[in-house]
């Protein structure tokens, strides 16, 4: 699919579908401008008083209800289309994709740290492996930022005390800016990171250099000696055994019930609450004794234990 | 033909709207404190939105937090704010007969029951301190101190406000026949008690 | 000394006598109850904020020559822009045509004495400049969070921003005064004869922007306040850590300052709306259409908000509602433009001042009207929301469009206030320069925003460094073209030639009374017979 403005081809779908939403309104936008601009113009120099006719009375047309209503509506119409098709297409490029990859950013004044799968963490750099999609699980430490990669364009802004998330079909090789686009203080303008895209190989032979920080243990490693040091496993199983609290087995991504009828999804976000809140959604059946570990449980460490609970599959 | 409906008169009273007739000057009152009055409920209501925000986030906090509230002397102020729109109310039924005296009674006792309310206040809100609650505290006591210091301070200004109309009314400014300022300080009154009615409820008695 | 035009209205005489502007002295001007004096007042201020909130544009695009460090520090920069977008917003765009034009001109166009609360509107103004006072005293320690302000980094930042907030909060406070004034004044203080339907269409305008003043501003005096308390009581609404929603700050915060941009572009229409007729010689078009797409935008203006925050983290449940809402409020402004237009058909246009701004409006206001549809658009506005795409669209229109029409209502209305006339001579090469360098300054600025460069930033990427130089230039033509205007102005002043009543020849009651008019507007209230844009059955030579 061609489109007008990638000079070279896209970096990304998302990149290709944007601009063709681009192209759709320019392209319908222009024929307005030109029409109406051009009206305005025309008019402006066709009706100029002049000497001759200086003294001349005017027309007296006052209204036009047949144009008054037509101009409401395709004006209508257009706005229509644009909203249809940018709607099509930004549930296209928000969609989680299957088989992703998921990365772990914590933006802070003023880096990026990525955590990957592996457990290394690496700063102002994401590599990932050309084809296949990526999900960001984005946290801040501080105040909000923003998370842009132009040459995909995708944005999303980072908030603290939350999860928000970005997903990345990375599909030409090649490096590309990652700018900070939510005002963040001092650093602001010098909060880039770069993503880097390379080839199935290459990255295959970079993961096993080892480069970055690496951690002592996997991300899900690491969770599961959390689990393990706050006592956690008491009174959750990771078998399926039903406990004083829910079993872990299975339970990222399924459906819960809660007290009072209530339901909801155990994503990152209920996983998170349940550590710092757990009153606020509690499982059908079960007892609110849990305590809260806000304090004791690091933000970075939640991370972890999501992590870890994914693969309790 | 070109009538002229507006003259300069200063009315006994002396209007500041001394370029219109003393119907429309009447008119442009009421319509001016309904309006004043629909701003009001916008800068309150974006406190109810927080309260109504934070009550479906933290249902637990709210059930915990608000037995903390003096719900004795929180019912007492509702008596003494709905007794002083009766006061302010019998004010202008008052002045509507030319009972000079009888306005200036019942200016003084709203205004009087409106320093009760700041008074009752003030110690729940002291009582709240020593139990080391704060604003800072949680979210449910960041509502009931900003939502009671908003409508507080807006008792304080009605307190000004009826204060000048009592002043005012010492000098013999108001009659049968003009009493537009007493009027719409009444309804600005009413307007503090009908907040206070909304909030007493929401913040002391549903768990 | 009077004498009667054929219509039986009684004009004075423009004699020795400056009418309102007679009486001297400070407390004549700082106690004064005319609405005329009170507009001229508002618009000294705010124009001089205007000046100020520029030059500080100008230092922004001095800096934004240099991709890296340069000049002054990255936080002087920071300071800069917050101070620029907070200054221009608050203390010149939202005040400035309805607090001075509008003051000075709705009770004459009305054919009243005054507005409906004098005292009233001379407190507006002091608090206005109590306002301005206290914000002015926060800059000891200046803030740097742009003029959203928003959480956590205006919690957590060391800048005066509780001080900032009741500074604010009192500049709201005159706005939401002034907007009660103006709707009792136009429900109840119309000359007889005057219905709805034969109201000036500045004052629809006016009247639409006063509604959203009155309801609008009293949600970001409450947020202001929130703010405030956040800081100084640990109140934690907004603060994660306390289980608040920096979300919610934004929802409060656009809530109001969405519905403002239509405070500031209304007036600015309603301008328009009085002046193509009137240098046209035509009725104006389809007067209803927009009469009622005034309330109507007003309307719609108020269920939008939601469109800055597309990429704040908001459901996408609500974007999409958001979305879908956004494009209908680009209708009724459409209803607008298309009007004004087929005003001009078959009418005979000479290009005075006020049209050439008036013109210039229409033509800058459809390019940032249409670059608002990339934003509407979920899909584009994830790639443009908070990149210079957006800093060029809303300077196109607040600056094409706001400005412009204020400076539209200047020029129009400029003999009527002052009794003197501009010199056409200057106001052209104003309006030449100030419109190349508007569009060079800002053109660009789209193309840099689609290319990636984000906003509020100090420094960047060395690629886009070369847009950035233009742009840079073009902002010193612009500013030659202010200053060859303003010094229009103040000469205008002193030495402009004597205005006559009715230079334009205009139909509306303002042009009823002398130049500049008494204190008391109309020696006879007068009587209202027809709607004011029947100039179709006149030829230009009728109204001398």
């Amino acid at each position: 699919m061609t489109n007008a403005f990638a000079a070279a081809g896209a970096a990304s779908p998302s990149a290709w579908k944007i601009d063709a939403v681009f192209l759709f309104i320019t392209g319908v936008s222009l024929f307005f401008f030109l029409l109406v601009e051009g009206l305005l113009i025309y008019f402006a120099i066709r009706y100029r008083r002049r000497k001759a006719s200086e003294d001349a009375a005017t027309s007296d047309v006052k209204s036009n209800t047949v144009l008054e209503i037509v101009w409401v509506l395709v004006p209508s119409l257009a706005v229509l289309a644009f909203f249809t098709y940018g709607y099509m297409v930004y549930r296209d490029v928000t969609a989680p994709q299957p088989g992703a990859a998921d990365i772990n950013v914590t933006a802070g004044q003023f880096l990026y740290e990525f955590k990957y799968p592996d457990g290394r963490t690496a700063m102002n750099e994401l590599r990932v492996p050309a084809g296949r999609p990526v999900k960001l699980i984005m946290t801040s430490r501080d105040v909000i930022h923003g998370f842009f990669i132009p040459d995909y364009r995708i944005k999303q802004d980072i908030l603290p005390g939350q999860y928000t998330y970005l997903h990345l079909q990375p599909d030409r090789e090649g490096t590309y800016d990652i700018f900070c686009t939510q005002y963040c203080g001092v650093g602001h303008s010098t909060m880039r990171a770069k993503l880097i895209v390379m080839s199935a190989d290459a990255y295959a032979a970079w993961m096993a250099r080892g480069e970055g920080v690496k951690a002592a243990m996997s991300l899900p490693e690491k969770g599961k000696a959390l689990l393990e040091k706050f006592g956690c496993l008491g009174c959750h199983s990771t078998d399926g055994t039903v406990k004083v609290g829910p079993s872990f087995k299975g339970l990222y991504g399924r459906e819960v019930h809660l007290e009072k009828g209530r339901e909801t999804i155990a994503d990152e976000e209920y996983i998170r609450e349940s550590i710092f809140d757990p009153g606020a959604k509690v499982a059908r059946g079960f007892p609110n004794i849990m305590p809260t570990f806000k304090g004791s449980i690091a933000d970075d460490d939640v991370a972890a234990i999501v992590a870890y609970i994914k693969t309790l599959k | 033909m070109a009538e002229d409906t507006a003259h300069f008169a200063g009315e006994e009273g002396g209007q500041a709207s001394g370029h219109v007739s003393p119907a429309v000057a009447y008119e442009a009152a009421k319509l001016g404190i309904w309006t004043f009055l629909a701003t009001e409920v916008l800068l309150f209501g974006g406190l109810f939105t927080a309260y109504i925000v934070f009550r479906l986030k933290f249902p637990e906090m709210f059930h915990k937090d608000f037995v903390h509230l003096n719900r004795l002397l929180g019912a007492a102020n509702t008596v003494v704010l709905i007794t002083s729109s009766l006061t302010v109310a019998l004010a202008i039924a008052s002045i509507r007969k030319g009972k000079q005296q009888l306005l200036k009674l019942f200016l003084s006792l709203t205004i009087l029951l409106a320093g009760v309310f700041l008074v009752i206040k003030y110690f729940e809100w002291t009582e709240k301190f020593a139990h080391g609650l704060f604003p800072g505290t949680d979210i449910f006591f960041s509502l009931y101190f900003m939502m009671t210091g908003l409508h507080g301070l807006h008792v304080l200004g009605g307190m000004l406000v009826l204060g000048a109309m009592l002043f005012l009314a010492g000098r013999g400014r108001f009659s049968e026949s003009y009493h537009t300022p007493v009027e719409i300080s009444g309804l600005y009154w009413h307007f503090v008690d009908l907040v206070w009615i909304y909030l007493f409820p929401l913040l002391y008695l549903i768990g | 000394m009077t004498e009667t035009t054929a219509n039986g209205l009684a004009v004075p005489e423009n004699g020795r006598s400056r009418g309102y502007l007679d009486e001297k002295g400070f407390r004549s001007w700082a106690l004064t109850l005319d609405h005329k004096r009170i507009g001229v007042l508002y618009l000294y201020t705010t124009l001089f904020f205007f000046l100020l909130g520029g030059i500080f544009a100008l230092l922004i695009r001095i800096k934004l020559m240099y991709p890296g460090q340069a000049i002054f520090s990255d936080q002087t920069y920071n300071v800069l822009f917050t101070l620029h977008g907070s200054v221009m917003i608050f203390l010149f765009i939202i005040p400035g045509i309805p607090s001075g034009l509008g003051n000075f001109l709705i009770p004459l166009l009305i054919g009243a004495r005054d507005v409906a609360f004098p005292r009233l509107n001379l407190a507006s103004y002091w608090i206005f400049v109590a306002g301005i006072l206290v914000i002015l005293g926060s800059l000891f320690r200046p803030m740097d969070t742009g003029w959203t302000f928003y959480t956590p980094y205006s919690a957590k930042t060391g800048a005066n921003i509780a001080f900032l907030s009741f500074g604010i909060f009192l500049v709201g406070m005159s706005s939401i005064l002034t907007g009660l004034n103006f709707i009792v004044t136009v429900h109840k203080l119309r000359a007889p004869g005057m219905t709805w339907h034969r109201l000036p269409l500045f004052i629809w305008g006016m009247y639409a922007t006063s509604i959203i003043q009155v309801v609008a501003t009293p949600v970001v005096g409450i947020t202001f306040l929130l703010l405030a308390m956040e800081r100084l009581f640990g109140v934690g609404f907004f603060d994660p850590a306390k289980g608040g929603d920096p979300l919610l700050f934004q929802h409060f915060f656009w809530f109001y300052s969405h519905p403002v941009v239509y405070v500031m572009i209304l007036p600015a229409m309603g301008v328009i709306s009085e002046v193509i007729p009137v240098f046209s010689r035509k009725p104006i078009f389809g007067y209803r259409a927009i009469a009622y797409s005034s309330l109507a935008i007003a309307f719609l203006g108020f269920l939008v908000w939601g469109h800055h925050m597309f990429v704040s983290g908001m459901s996408k449940t609500a974007s999409i509602i958001f979305s879908f809402l956004t494009f209908f409020v680009a209708v009724p402004t459409a209803v607008k433009v298309f009007n004004w237009i087929a005003t001009m058909y078959k009418g005979s246009i000479t290009f005075e001042s006020p049209m050439l701004y008036a013109l210039t409006f229409i033509f800058l206001f459809i390019i940032g009207g249409l670059t608002g549809m990339f934003l509407g658009a979920l899909a584009t506005d994830v790639h443009l929301h908070d990149t210079y795409f957006i800093v060029a669209h809303f300077h196109y229109t607040m600056m094409g469009g706001t400005v412009m029409g204020l400076l539209a209502g200047l020029h129009y209305w400029w003999p009527k206030m002052t009794g003197r006339m501009l010199s056409e001579k200057m106001a052209r090469w104003g309006w030449l320069l100030t419109f190349i360098g508007f569009n060079l300054t800002f053109l660009v600025q789209f193309y840099l925003g689609f290319k990636g460069m984000p906003r509020r930033w100090a420094e960047y990427p060395p690629q886009y460094q070369f847009l950035n130089i233009v742009s840079t230039v073009g902002s010193w033509i612009l500013a030659g073209g202010i200053l060859v205007m303003f010094s229009n102005f103040i000469r205008g002043l002193f030495r402009g030639d004597p205005a006559p009543a009715n230079p334009w020849k205009g139909l509306t009651l303002e042009w009823r009374t002398a130049s500049p008019p008494p204190t008391e507007n109309f020696e006879t209230v007068p009587v209202v017979t027809d709607w004011p844009y029947g100039y179709a059955k006149r030829k230009p030579a009728d109204d001398g």
